[in-house]
């Protein structure tokens, strides 16, 4: 028997094979940002659930807040004020945080053996304990979405409540939303789902009504419902077709095999000096690059 | 509800959460469900998403509650009366009312009082000085045979359906247009949404809360509204109504037992002090039916009264001292908080109670109600968190700049628990009355509040008991027959409001039967006496807590009518009723008038069906009674008699601070002609002159009042106080996003940081443009989320004509960089 | 693609850190991963009601401690209840934070009393408070009780001190409230329904 609770499909900087006989439902949360009153319902009960309190900020000219995803907030609702039509506002809501990739770039990326991992049934967790703080999991990811912590230089983000779904819960957020925008289900019953719901906004209007499962990270086990499918960009830029950083491709599709025998020295005194020294230094410089860019 | 009681016989909300599901059209105006009941509006979505409703929200801002409407219209604050109005205009002129039910159901037949009449903003019987209307005239002609005359034809000019044709003609979509700033379009597609609802198969419920009832026209805001869902026949009806959502958890609870200066438990009042004797006191509350055939329940008043007092002071209360009726204060005038502080202000109270309760922060014009607290002798807050009231006498800078060495006042600061830590019941917005089961101990020394008043009251009747004191007797025969007298448990309380027998009952069909023996509980109102043999602290709680135990604990959520009907799930007064006035979903015959969402009917015997019967459940249809059976006249009101103190048709009247400085319709008469204004808050309103936006107040959905700014997840959320512009106004004044701001009003200012929106748009009111600024509340000196000013120092000190709500929604600001 | 100086440097970084630990046989042991623990296993289970507006949600609150006669509950979580038929488990942002309202930094704990002309609290028994307060309440009562009206007819009143009650507490803490104030004459009493 395996010794974990979920099975796992695949882990960073990990060449051994998981066990893999056993058949696991995959799931996925989708977020249905046409019912969504941008209540931050889901932001709270993340809060509480996983024991992460944000700082106390300010009001920056918008409802969005905390600001931006950080190491304690695992979720944030992105407001965005548009007109698609003239004359015609829309207050479009989108809840931001991890997609759980089906084809991680944070995962790939990552260095450190076993920092992420990807369970069975599509949810993508990091590890604390195995993270060396290095940031690359934010460079992998097409959505921006991990953060590293300034307190103990870890990174962090939604687990998807990997600890409810073991016990065959919902994740926290899910059981919270008071309109029904978010679901969780199995993957398959949560794509019918969508179905149901882009044909009542058809009726309702909304011709390019659709669902958001870009097949360029493979799909992913969070998915959007959206009014205007056709330009995904609207809902505080979600990428229209987002694929892995070329950095990541790169290293592991061309450099990885060139570099390994190249640099095996050299890793060796890069592990040294990460025990005794301490994580890289470099990341939390890259961690800030890339929040920049975000805000 | 100071407005659907005289419209349809009971103020509270008239369906519930679940039945919202049921609704072909939702209305959302006066209210922002799902920003601040989301979890309620939760309905909202699934009516959408199985009903294939449309939601409509018409409101001054695009707010969450418009981000999943079907459609939206903008609508300048304070102006709902004109709108509703010219949606009646709207339905007669295009024919698309209920008719059965109009002529069945509602006054509309009733013949008015010739000397009825409504001229140049005015209703008959206006007194300018007093600023009050003698009502007289507000009245249906009585026959010779003591009921009222009808019209079953309509054809009279006099009858009530005639008079309101005649009143609302004036509401044209232009007229309509040109005081709510709304597009004339806009306004159309509205009324023709809404006008589909008048089919007998079709629905609307109306959600609505503070942004109606904070107006100091509030309550005839909410009759327009409940005129409106007459007209389409869908009271009564699943899926219909009119949805008052109340703001606190037992807002319902509390109004329910009485907690108001005027009231006592169970819609009962106290006396006036012109009521001098027993007699004529409770000959005024028990009224004589106007129709033929008509239950008109409170013709019970008495038992529900003498069974209150028995309950109250037990053996002290007896026929031969008319139940005690000495004991009760007599009012002289209503004793509402902006009576209070303006007394406190004024110098004429000594001493005042805050249990749970934040004034400071609540009340209107936060310098008067900070002044008047510091007149006082004493003050007692007993409050499970570290309130402003609790520390106005403490300088925080710019928040709160007073001087504590001059400020007289003893504070005494009792923790109270919180409900985590407490057994009880609160009653939701839909009347159900929930048990609730403690989960920790307080912190600290920490009390529930009923040790604290039994620690208080026990204390103070040994004092009387010892040195005796002014009129001891209410005092001291109070009942107080609790296991241990210095910590009554919920449940004794809750016994003690349903009510007991205290002689057998016998059965009035057959006195040889004994329905209910001496010392058992009650399981319905029905047993009530007026004799003294039994006692009841709230008569509509009665089937609370029975011989059966605690009804308000039950938790079988079943749904087999699948329209949302859960009857074993807590208890709902009155009787377990879940949707009010249900008679009024089947026609005269007793027929749903539609099948799809039947909730009871006539089987030939009795009523019968998926809820508890609101009505007498064996009168057959040809019996003629009719389905509003808490009204004389078994029928609700178009017209609402003397019930209203601005009249019996909903008038549109401007806010008492108006960015227009006239009304369109009648320019002699402004605003309200009946509130009251107390003279130092007259000089206090500002003018469109030197304010020229239109100021309103709002809930967000991340807070709760003042409370969540002491918990650290909502702090984070949503931290710090700002106000919110459109994009024009701001550009006018130089405004950027995210920039500090100050706004003032002619009572103070408070500074907060600036959101530009495109949710707030500017409307061409009268001729001239009129912009919004938007301000929520939550903020103030005490909490873990950052400092803020306290909204209320902005708000004008004058309330709706009948409640006294202050006028939060509707006054004057200017706005310029901080 | 492009790659500049500093991204490949990156990628080189990346290639140590991972693939080369790999290969040195670091790896397969640290790998081992498990979720969370469930936090709320064997806590103890409580239905209670949202103590916020009027949709008056279910909840289950989760208590640390079984019960057993040492140890003292405390909050650690709280959730919605799924059999509730209004909120099916649902929370608003409101209801969904509470435990931070249950465990405010600012809850109070103890009696205070502030002095006249005071800058400060002192603290005070629950014995103190309750007999300067019936104390005061009765002298003012007594002083102030209107009995008659000028017109002579029988009134029984006391206006000088007032009660705000809330609309928070339950139905049997404000029926017992009501008990006591009418009791006493008072009429200026009122709770949050007004506003």
């Amino acid at each position: 028997m395996a010794l974990q609770s979920l099975d796992i499909q695949r882990r960073s900087a990990t060449t051994t094979p998981s066990p893999d006989v056993r058949q696991t439902m995959p799931v996925a949360k989708l977020i249905d940002v046409s019912k969504c009153i941008g209540c931050k319902a889901c932001q709270s009960a993340c809060m509480e659930w996983n024991d992460v309190r944000d700082e106390i900020g300010t009001c920056v000219g918008v409802y969005d807040n905390p600001p931006n995803l950080s190491a304690d907030s695992w979720t944030v609702m992105r407001f965005s004020e548009v007109e698609v039509e003239q004359g015609k506002l829309e207050w479009l809501i989108r809840k931001d945080g991890c997609m759980h990739c089906a084809d991680p770039g944070c995962l790939k990326a990552c260095p450190s053996p076993g920092a992420i991992i990807q369970y069975a049934n599509g949810i993508v967790d990091f590890h604390e304990e195995n993270c060396i703080g290095c940031g690359y999991c934010i460079t992998g990811c097409p959505f921006n979405v991990p953060r590293i912590s300034q307190k103990d230089n870890k990174a962090y983000k939604c687990t998807l409540c990997s600890d409810r779904v073991a016990v065959g819960m919902e994740p926290a957020c899910i059981k919270a939303c008071p309109t029904g925008a978010l679901v969780f289900g199995s993957k398959d019953d949560m794509i019918h789902h969508a179905e149901g719901r882009i044909t009542d906004l058809k009726e309702r209007g909304y011709q390019n009504a659709g669902l958001y499962d870009p097949q360029g990270v493979g799909g992913t086990h969070v998915m959007y419902v959206l009014q205007h499918a056709d330009k995904p960009e609207l809902y505080h830029d979600l990428p229209k077709d987002p694929q892995i950083s070329p950095l990541v491709s790169l290293w592991k599709g061309i450099t990885k095999p060139l570099l390994s025998a190249g640099l095996g020295l050299a890793a060796l005194v890069g592990f040294f000096h990460y025990v005794t020294v301490g994580p890289n230094e470099v990341k939390e410089e890259e961690a800030e690059h890339v929040e920049k860019e975000d805000i | 509800m100071a407005s659907l009681a005289p419209t349809f016989g009971r103020g509270a909300m008239t369906n519930h959460w679940v039945d919202i599901k049921n609704a072909n059209l939702v209305l959302i105006m006066g209210g922002n469900a799902a920003e601040a009941h989301p979890c309620g509006f939760k309905w909202v979505t699934e009516a959408k998403a199985h009903n294939k409703a449309k939601l409509v929200v018409v409101d001054p801002r695009f707010n969450r509650s418009a981000a999943v409407a079907d459609y939206y219209a903008p609508i300048r604050t304070g102006t709902d009366i004109a709108f509703l109005g010219g949606l009646i205009n709207y339905l007669l002129a295009h024919d698309k009312i209920q008719h059965e039910y109009v002529k069945k159901y509602t006054n509309a037949t009733f013949l008015i009082n010739g000397d009825y009449q409504f001229e140049e903003g005015l209703f008959s019987g206006y007194d300018a000085a007093k600023r009050s209307y003698d009502k007289s005239t507000w009245s249906y002609v009585i026959g010779a045979d003591g009921f009222a005359e009808v019209d079953e034809t309509l054809a009279n000019p006099r009858c009530a359906f005639n008079l309101m044709k005649q009143h609302y003609a004036r509401y044209t979509p232009d007229v309509v247009s040109n005081i709510c700033g709304t597009p004339k379009e806009q306004f159309l597609k509205v009324c023709e949404m809404i006008a589909e609802t008048s089919a007998p198969n079709k629905t609307m419920t109306i959600m609505y809360a503070l942004g109606w009832t904070q107006h100091s026209v509030g309550s005839q805001m909410i009759r327009t509204a409940a005129m409106v869902q007459l007209l389409l026949g869908n009271v009564g009806m699943a899926g219909g109504g009119v949805n008052a959502l109340r703001g606190h958890s037992n807002i319902q609870g509390l109004t329910d037992l009485g907690l108001l200066s005027n009231m006592l438990p169970g819609y009962l009042t106290l006396p006036g002090e012109k009521e001098t004797d027993y007699p004529t006191f409770i000959e005024k509350r028990t009224p004589k039916a106007l129709r033929p055939g008509q239950l008109n329940y409170w013709q019970n008043y008495p038992k529900f009264h003498v069974s209150l007092m028995k309950a109250w002071f037990g053996d002290a209360a007896t026929q031969e001292n008319n139940w005690a009726y000495d004991y009760l204060p007599k009012l002289d005038k209503v004793h509402d908080v902006l009576q209070v502080f303006e007394d406190m202000h004024n110098g004429k109270m000594n001493g005042y109670f805050c249990q749970g309760f934040n004034p400071l922060a609540a009340f209107p014009n936060k310098a008067k109600i900070g002044g008047a607290l510091a007149k006082l002798k004493y003050l007692v807050i007993i409050d499970p968190l570290a309130t402003e009231t609790s520390e106005f006498w403490k300088n925080f800078g710019e928040y709160n700049d007073v001087d504590s060495s001059r400020i007289q006042t003893e504070v005494f600061r009792l923790p109270s628990s919180c409900f985590a830590e407490e057994d009880g019941a609160l009653v939701n917005s839909s009347r159900w009355m929930q048990w609730h089961w403690k989960g920790a101990e307080p912190p600290g020394e920490a009390k529930g509040d009923p040790e604290i008043m039994a620690g208080i009251f026990s204390r103070l009747r040994d004092m009387y008991k010892k040195e005796g004191g002014a009129f001891p007797d209410p005092v001291l025969n109070l009942t107080w027959n609790y296991a241990i007298p210095d910590l009554p448990g919920p449940e004794e309380l809750a016994r003690e409001y349903n009510g007991k027998a205290l002689a057998d009952i016998a059965d009035p069909k057959d006195a040889t039967k004994v329905l209910v023996k001496a010392g058992q509980q009650l399981d319905s109102f029905a047993l009530l006496q007026d004799n003294g043999s039994t006692a009841s602290g709230c008569w509509i709680f009665t089937g609370a807590w029975t011989e059966k135990g605690n009804m308000m604990a039950r938790r079988d959520n079943a749904d087999p009518s699948g329209l949302g009907e859960t009857l074993g799930w807590a208890f709902a007064w009155p009787a377990n009723r879940r949707i009010l006035y249900n008679r009024a979903s089947c026609d005269p015959a007793g027929k749903p008038w539609d099948p799809k969402r039947s909730i009871i009917h006539w089987n030939g015997s009795k009523w019968v069906g998926f809820d508890v019967p609101d009505f007498k459940p064996d009168s057959a249809p040809d019996q003629g009674m009719e389905p509003f059976i808490m009204q004389p006249e078994g029928v609700a009101r178009l017209f609402a008699l003397d019930k209203m103190v601005e009249g019996p048709f909903p008038e549109h009247y401007e806010p008492f601070e108006t960015p227009i400085g006239t009304n369109p319709l009648h320019p002699k008469v402004v605003s309200n002609p009946a509130a009251r204004v107390f003279k130092g808050d007259l000089e206090q309103f500002g003018t469109a002159k030197d304010f020229p936006y239109a100021g309103t107040t709002y809930r967000l959905t991340e807070h709760f009042h003042y409370w969540t700014k002491h918990a650290v997840i909502n702090s984070v959320l949503q931290p710090q106080q700002f106000v919110e512009l459109g994009e024009e106004l701001a550009k006018e004044k130089g405004i950027a996003n995210g920039s500090m701001v100050t706004v003032r009003s002619n009572r103070g200012h408070i500074k907060a940081v600036a959101v530009v929106t495109k949710r707030l748009k500017a409307l061409t009111v009268n001729g001239k443009t009129v912009h919004t600024v938007g301000i929520p509340i939550h903020w103030g000196f005490k909490g873990v989320a950052k400092n803020g000013y306290l909204a209320n120092t902005l708000t004008p000190y004058v309330g709706d004509a009948n409640t006294q709500t202050p006028e939060f929604k509707s006054f004057l600001v200017d706005i310029e960089k901080a | 693609m492009q790659v500049n100086r500093r991204q490949f440097f990156k990628i080189c970084a990346a290639g140590m850190g991972g693939s080369s630990l790999a290969v040195m046989g670091f790896s397969p042991a640290v790998a081992l991963a498990e979720v969370r623990e469930f936090k709320l296993l064997r806590s103890t289970e409580t239905r209670n009601t949202c103590p916020y507006c009027s949709v008056s949600c279910g909840l289950l609150m989760y208590s640390l401690g079984d019960k057993a006669k040492n140890a003292k509950l405390n909050i650690i979580h709280i959730e919605g209840d799924p059999d509730h038929p209004v909120n099916r488990g649902t929370l608003c942002p409101k209801g969904a934070g509470l435990l931070d309202f249950v465990h405010s930094p600012n809850r109070l704990q103890f009696p205070e009393y502030r002095a006249a002309g005071s800058t400060e609290w002192k603290r005070i028994s629950w014995n103190d408070a309750f007999s300067r307060i019936a104390r005061l309440v009765k002298d003012d009562r007594d002083k102030n009780f209107i009995a008659k009206n000028a017109e002579g007819a029988t009134v029984n009143r006391w206006l000088t001190t007032g009660f705000l009650a809330a609309s928070a507490s339950s139905n049997e803490s404000g029926y017992l409230t009501h008990k006591v104030v009418r009791s006493l004459g008072m009429l200026a009493f009122d709770n949050q329904a007004r506003v």
